[in-house]
Order: C-alpha cells, then sequence, then structure tokens
C-alpha cells in the first residue's frame, strides 16, 4: 500500500553519477522540470539531482521520496506518465519499476530490493539522498556535527576514540588508522601534511569515484578532523584524472566548506587552520603507492622510493605527512557522527566497521555495494548480486585488482576480512569485486592483469621491470598454445622472485593473480600446455568459431561486421566462415541475432579432420 | 601556420605559464593545462616550459613521457577510448578493442590518416557496472557491442563527409 497522496512533502531525485549521466539523466531531470509545469505542480513538487545511488546496472535511476519508491531504467518518454499517473493522481507506474531478476516481479521501494536491502549502508548512506553540491543537505543530515565535537577535544582523544574504533586502512593494506596517524602527530616538524588518496587505479573499481561525487563533504569533514588530530595544516587530496565529475564535484565542496567557515583559517572560531588544494593525477597506476604519489605531487616521475623513512617522519618535500584513501577519511567522519562503539559494533573482531565493493563482472545486478566486514562471499554473489548472469556457473571471484587474486567456489562461505583474504593468497583491495562465471578463462586473465602490471610497472627496480616481462612471456606463450611441461615451474620461481625482490607494492604484489589462478585453477593452465585446448574457450587462438547450419538464416550480419571478409555466403543462405583466414576477433559471435555462432577447440578439430 | 595564428597560439600558453608560476613542483598540472588547450605536448611547447621553470627539456620530457595521460602527437579530431578495465575486459571489451584496431585499422595511440579519428585505451572509466564501455569525444557509451560501435563511427564520418 502507498502512503495517502500528499503533493506538498514529493521530492525526486535524480541520479546524476558518472554512470546515469552516461544515459542522459541531465535530460531526465529537465524533462521532469518540464512536465512538472504541464501540470502545473512545479511549485509542489522539488525536483533536485544526487550522486550515485550505486546500482549503476539499472540507470538512470529516479527516486520518488518520502516514499522511496525507484524508477530504473528511466527514459525521458517515461517523465509524462510518472508526473501525471503517480505524482499528479497518486498511482505509481509499475511497468517501469525494477524487476526482480528472478521472479519479473515487479518492486516499488528500493528498500524491498535485495540489492539494498541486504546491505549495512553506512558510508555510503547518504549517496543518492543528497544533492552532493549543496551543503545543508549534508548538515541537515548530521553533517560537520563531528567536526565540531572533534574540535573540542584534545588532538590525542580524537586519535584514541580512531582507536578504539577499531578502524583500519581502507586502501587494502588495512594498518590501523588511529596508530598511523599517532606516528604522523608525535613526528618532529612543525609543517605537517595530509593527503586523501583517490588515485583510484585499479581497473574495475570505482567505489572512490562514487562517494567523491556522491557525498564529497564526508570525504572533507573527515580530512578536517583528522588533520586537527595529527596537527597538520595543509591538506591534498590526488584525484585521477579520468574522474573529472569527482574532480568539479570535490573542488566545488572545498569551496563551499570554506565559505561557511569548516576550512580556512581558524576553522568555527578555533585556533585550528587548514587548507585543502586539489592535485589530478596524471594516469599512472603506481601513484597509488604513497611514496610514488608524493613525487608525482612534488612534480617529478612517480618512482617509488625505499620506506623508512616512512611518509610520518619525512613524506611530502621531507615533512611528516599522513596519507589514507577515500573510504577511510569518510569513515572517521561517520565514527564522529555516530560515535565510535556504533562503528566498532558492525564487522567482526579484527575488522570493524564496512567493506565497500563495486561488484562488478557476471552478476545480475551491478553496482556499488556496502556489507560489513567478515559477511561471506556467497552473501555478496547471490543475495546482493542476484546470482550469476543467464544462471550460468559461478567460477570465481576476482578481489584486489591487479594486486589481489582470485577465490575458487570453495571460498565462497569465507567471511570477507583482511586476514581471510590475505590467507587465501588474495587481498581485500581497495574494494574492486569482478565475478566470473565459466566463460571466462583463468590463464587469460591472469594474462590480462599482468599486461597492465607489466606496463605500469615504473621500471625503478629490476625485479619487477624484467620479471614481470619474464612472466608475460611465459603466460604468452601458454595461451597461444606453445606452452611447454617446464613453463608452471619457471612462472612459479619468476613469480617468487617479483614478490620478495621488489620495492614497492606494485612488484610485491604483481604476481597474486598468477599465483593464486596456479594455486585453484592449476589444471586450467595444464589443458593450455598439454592439450593445447582451453577449457572456458576464451583463448583466441585455441578456438575456432563455427556456423551452426541449423540456427543461420542468412542475415549476413556476420559477413558485414567481418573485418578480414572470413565469411562467405548469399543473402537468406547459410554462411560460412575460413578459419583459415580467421583472425579471432569474436565480432561475428557477439554480434549474430540468433547466436548461431559458435566456439570449438581448435585442436580437436584438427584431429578429427 | 599563419603569423597572427602562432602568435595568438603563442599568447595562450604565455598565459598558461604566467598563471602557474615558477615552482617545479608544477610542472605536472602545467603539462596538463598545456595538453589541455593544444591537446597535445609539443616539443617547441615543452621546452618553453621547460624554460619557464628553469629546468632541462629532458627533464620535462621525462616527466611527462611518465605518465599515460599525456600525448606527443597531434590527436584526431575525435577520439575512441575503449575500455579494459577488468569489468569491461570479461565482458567483451577486448572486442571492442578489436572491432576499432581492425575497423579503422588502427593501433592504441595512433590516428586514422584522415585525421578524423584516434584510437586510445584506458585502463578504467570507472563505469563497471555499464560494461564494456566506450569513451567517444569524453562521452561513456555503456553496454557497448561492435555493432553498436561500429554504427556510432559510421555516423560520425557521414557527419563529417557531409561537412
Amino acid at each position: 500500500m502507498m502512503p495517502p497522496h500528499d503533493t506538498s512533502q514529493i521530492k525526486i531525485l535524480i541520479c546524476q553519477g558518472t554512470g546515469c549521466l552516461s544515459s542522459k539523466s541531465d535530460e531526465i531531470k529537465e524533462e521532469f522540470e518540464d512536465q512538472l509545469k504541464n501540470f502545473n505542480l512545479q511549485d509542489k513538487i522539488k525536483v533536485d539531482f544526487t550522486g550515485c545511488h550505486g546500482f549503476c546496472a539499472q540507470g538512470p535511476i529516479v527516486i520518488i521520496e518520502p516514499e522511496g519508491v525507484m524508477y530504473s531504467k528511466v527514459k525521458t518518454t517515461f517523465v509524462n506518465k510518472i508526473v501525471e499517473s503517480h505524482l499528479k493522481l497518486g498511482k505509481p507506474v509499475y511497468e517501469y519499476f525494477y524487476k526482480d531478476p528472478k521472479t519479473n516481479q515487479p518492486i516499488a521501494r528500493y528498500h524491498d530490493i535485495p540489492f539494498y536491502n541486504k546491505q549495512t549502508r553506512m558510508i555510503l548512506g547518504s549517496c543518492g539522498h543528497i544533492n552532493p553540491e549543496n551543503i545543508n543537505d549534508y548538515i541537515e543530515r548530521g553533517g560537520y556535527s563531528g567536526l565540531k565535537r572533534a574540535l573540542k577535544m584534545p588532538p590525542e582523544e580524537i586519535i584514541q576514540i580512531i582507536k578504539d574504533s577499531g578502524l583500519r586502512g581502507r586502501g587494502g593494506a588495512g594498518f590501523s588508522t588511529g596508530l598511523k596517524w599517532s606516528f604522523c602527530r608525535d613526528a618532529p616538524g612543525d609543517e605537517k601534511y595530509i593527503i586523501c588518496n583517490a588515485d583510484e587505479g585499479d581497473p574495475g573499481a570505482f567505489m572512490d569515484r562514487s562517494i567523491l561525487e556522491a557525498d564529497p563533504h564526508s570525504v572533507l569533514e573527515g580530512m578536517i578532523i583528522g588533520a586537527y588530530a595529527i596537527g597538520a595544516r595543509h591538506g591534498i587530496i590526488y584525484v585521477r584524472a579520468e574522474y573529472p565529475l569527482a574532480v568539479k564535484r570535490f573542488t566545488h565542496a572545498v569551496k563551499i566548506a570554506k565559505e561557511k567557515g569548516f576550512l580556512g583559517e581558524n576553522i568555527l572560531n578555533s585556533n585550528f587552520s587548514l587548507d585543502i588544494s586539489i592535485h589530478e593525477g596524471a594516469g599512472a597506476f603506481v601513484c597509488g603507492e604513497e611514496t610514488a604519489l608524493m613525487a608525482s605531487i612534488e612534480g617529478h616521475r612517480g618512482n617509488p622510493r625505499p620506506r623508512p623513512p616512512f611518509p610520518a617522519t619525512s613524506g611530502l618535500w621531507g615533512n611528516p605527512t599522513n596519507i589514507n584513501n577515500v573510504k577511510t577519511w569518510a569513515s572517521a567522519s561517520w565514527i564522529f557522527k555516530h560515535g565510535w562503539e556504533e562503528f566498532h559494533k558492525i564487522g567482526v573482531e579484527h575488522a570493524s566497521g564496512t567493506a565497500i565493493f563495486s561488484l562488478t563482472g557476471k552478476v545480475n545486478n551491478l553496482g556499488l555495494i556496502e556489507v560489513p566486514m567478515g559477511t561471506p562471499l556467497r552473501k555478496i554473489v547471490y543475495e546482493i548480486g542476484g546470482g550469476i548472469l543467464n544462471n550460468r556457473n559461478f567460477k570465481a571471484v576476482q578481489t584486489g585488482g591487479p594486486s589481489g587474486g582470485c577465490l575458487p567456489p570453495s571460498h565462497l562461505d569465507s567471511p570477507v576480512d583482511y586476514e581471510t583474504m590475505a590467507a587465501s593468497g588474495s587481498i581485500m583491495g581497495s574494494g574492486g569485486m569482478i565475478v566470473l562465471d565459466d566463460t571466462d578463462c583463468m590463464v587469460k586473465l591472469a594474462h590480462y592483469f599482468l599486461t597492465f602490471t607489466q606496463a605500469e610497472s615504473c621500471g625503478k627496480c629490476v625485479p619487477c621491470r624484467i620479471g614481470t616481462r619474464a612472466m608475460l612471456l611465459v603466460l604468452d606463450r601458454i595461451i597461444k598454445g606453445e606452452g611447454e611441461d617446464k613453463d608452471l615451474m619457471l612462472l612459479e620461481e619468476l613469480a617468487y622472485t617479483v614478490k620478495m625482490g621488489s620495492l614497492c607494492a606494485l612488484g610485491q604484489t604483481a604476481p597474486n593473480p598468477v599465483l593464486t589462478t596456479l594455486k585453484y585453477f592449476r589444471e586450467e593452465y595444464q589443458a593450455h600446455i598439454f592439450e593445447k585446448q582451453c577449457p572456458a574457450k576464451d583463448c583466441q587462438d585455441l578456438i575456432d568459431y563455427t556456423i551452426d547450419e541449423n540456427l543461420c538464416n542468412g542475415c549476413t550480419l556476420c559477413a558485414g561486421n567481418c573485418p578480414v571478409n572470413a565469411i562467405s555466403g548469399q543473402k537468406g543462405n547459410i554462411h560460412h566462415i575460413h578459419s583459415d583466414i580467421c583472425v579471432k576477433c569474436g565480432i561475428c559471435y557477439s554480434s549474430c541475432p540468433r547466436k548461431a555462432i559458435f566456439k570449438q577447440d581448435r585442436n580437436l578439430q584438427l584431429v578429427e579432420s | 601556420m599563419a603569423a597572427e595564428a602562432y602568435e595568438e597560439k603563442d599568447t595562450i600558453l604565455q598565459e598558461i605559464l604566467g598563471s602557474k608560476g615558477r615552482n617545479q613542483a608544477n610542472l605536472i598540472p602545467i603539462l596538463q593545462a598545456v595538453q589541455k588547450e593544444f591537446g597535445f605536448l609539443s616539443k617547441e611547447n615543452m621546452i618553453r616550459i621547460s624554460e619557464h621553470l628553469e629546468m632541462s627539456a629532458n627533464e620535462v620530457y621525462g616527466v611527462a613521457s611518465f605518465y599515460q595521460q599525456f600525448k606527443f602527437i597531434k590527436p584526431g579530431k575525435h577520439t575512441i577510448t575503449v575500455c579494459l578495465g577488468t569489468a569491461c575486459f570479461v565482458k567483451g571489451g577486448k572486442i571492442l578493442a578489436e572491432t576499432v584496431r581492425t575497423k579503422l585499422n588502427l593501433e592504441p595511440g595512433e590516428t586514422t590518416e584522415d585525421g578524423l579519428f584516434t584510437y586510445e585505451r584506458v585502463a578504467c572509466l570507472g563505469c563497471c557496472a555499464l560494461a564494456p564501455v566506450v569513451q567517444i569525444d569524453g562521452e561513456v557509451h555503456g553496454e557497448m557491442n561492435p555493432a553498436k560501435l561500429l554504427r556510432i563511427i559510421k555516423r560520425i564520418s557521414q557527419k563529417e563527409k557531409s561537412r
């Protein structure tokens, strides 16, 4: 049942995160404004935009508050009907609701959608519910109350609160945040810096971007509290240049916070002053490493340097510096708003609070999720994620990006926390979580990640620069079906050398995707080497594309799209792929409307013919 | 280049340099501002930057070449950036990359002879829930497939031809 219809309370919230904006949600907002005028409702009903709502694959998302009704995949053509039926007459438009992928039943309220109601949204609590460019929205929800409280405390007490909360670094390494702050506070020196690391370089991750776009003040408030506790007068946020909207919204937040007295000289009439500047990264993965990040801010090549000295004693321009991830800063402001006890209550013994993941890959529900630390993977994949796409079989979940690993089905019931993930050979990482199904080849995935780290290696130290290259050459051979008996041993030997001998975390963790796939999916490597086959039929050199004569109706689409003219056939007649010309690009396979093109093992066919 | 156009470009460069000061720590923001204005970093401009910051031109190039953002060749009129983040990769980003590579006959970083299209690849655009994505002239297109991509490329070419 819908609550009684009272238009004066209604607010239309339109998601304008990067995802929804790419589906033209800005035009939808304009259409709502126009349609409200058409029905003479423009003075009664407010239209506003928000940051990312998290359920990006269902975008553009429109929420009607206070009822909490959600319209998904909204098009401008829907707007007229939503305004007339729902907003004017009080009859929601069921056909535009999100539909449960299993039952196909429409669900009206987002609170009732499993993707949302199985989550614990703390840090993401305001994302999608406030206008990120309106500081009053943030303040109305208790924003900056934590800062006010913190400024009345001695800095040592703040650090103790962070320690008591059990907060650990959300960038992936999981070091105690309170301890990190205390090192920097205790370091000698008058000029101290704090840095927010928003160089979210992991491919397949967008948590930090979404928070900066949807709730920038929560990060800013955390930074101000942290700077006060540490005794820093300067703050810098290092954001990827690939995230223009995040840069824009955070820049705006800094400007407004300054005007309101939350930033700048004598914050809230205390003797504490802080300035925050924005530094755009220039596209180097290694700059997520803290010493490389600082080198980049100083205007140099982003080469890491040995530690010690640690940034806490000698960081930016030789001054004590404290670097935390976006989510860590946002967690700090949450702790001061709600109390450390509340934070400590969530999660498991050695990992308090929540973990934020960008859940992507082969699951039904894709988007940004937040769960208590220690939540089993199964709950994330099957309850929040809604299971595997097209009812295929779950094969693995990849966490931690190029530094992490792949966990097999046997790990579905293990809890997600720092220690469990590390024990299984992966890492918690900063939050990328990619689900893979049985059509994904694990050798090819390992090859993919190593190609990435190899290209991103800064080249300073030999084990990383040459070791990753040597590993990649071996993997190249294997996925082409040219692997040799000794290759797996060689690969392992190289992997351990790179791991042990590299200077920074990039090299030390680069072999992880290879090592975990070797550990859990060794038989796939063996199939490539000994049988010259790819069990997932994913490696292009080991398969052939063939047309099923019973399904092909001669539409010519495949032949028209083929870049090398390897497909022949008259319109209306069955087509043929000439495997001697075919370059295995897969364009025909993915564009055939009748799914008449299939993959088969190349060598098997050779044996038969 | 006509003398007037050259002077105008020179004034823009001077304005950028003037606004950023002479602190060497500002090198990367300066390079970003210059690339934003000119589309790439020319040898001449990098030499001018090095003189302004009183450092060697090699040092400037050394920093610029470290970062993927910086381009040293003039890009085409339209840039097609295929995302190869993990989510896009497992959902067919590689096929989209192959589509551009084979249909436009370009390797990453190259521009078509008519100067219309530049092909770039990116490690991740952060739109992973819409995978696979392709960015064309700054605009993100989600849930792409080769046919859709080819249609967009065709539309742009036709528009350019009719000009």
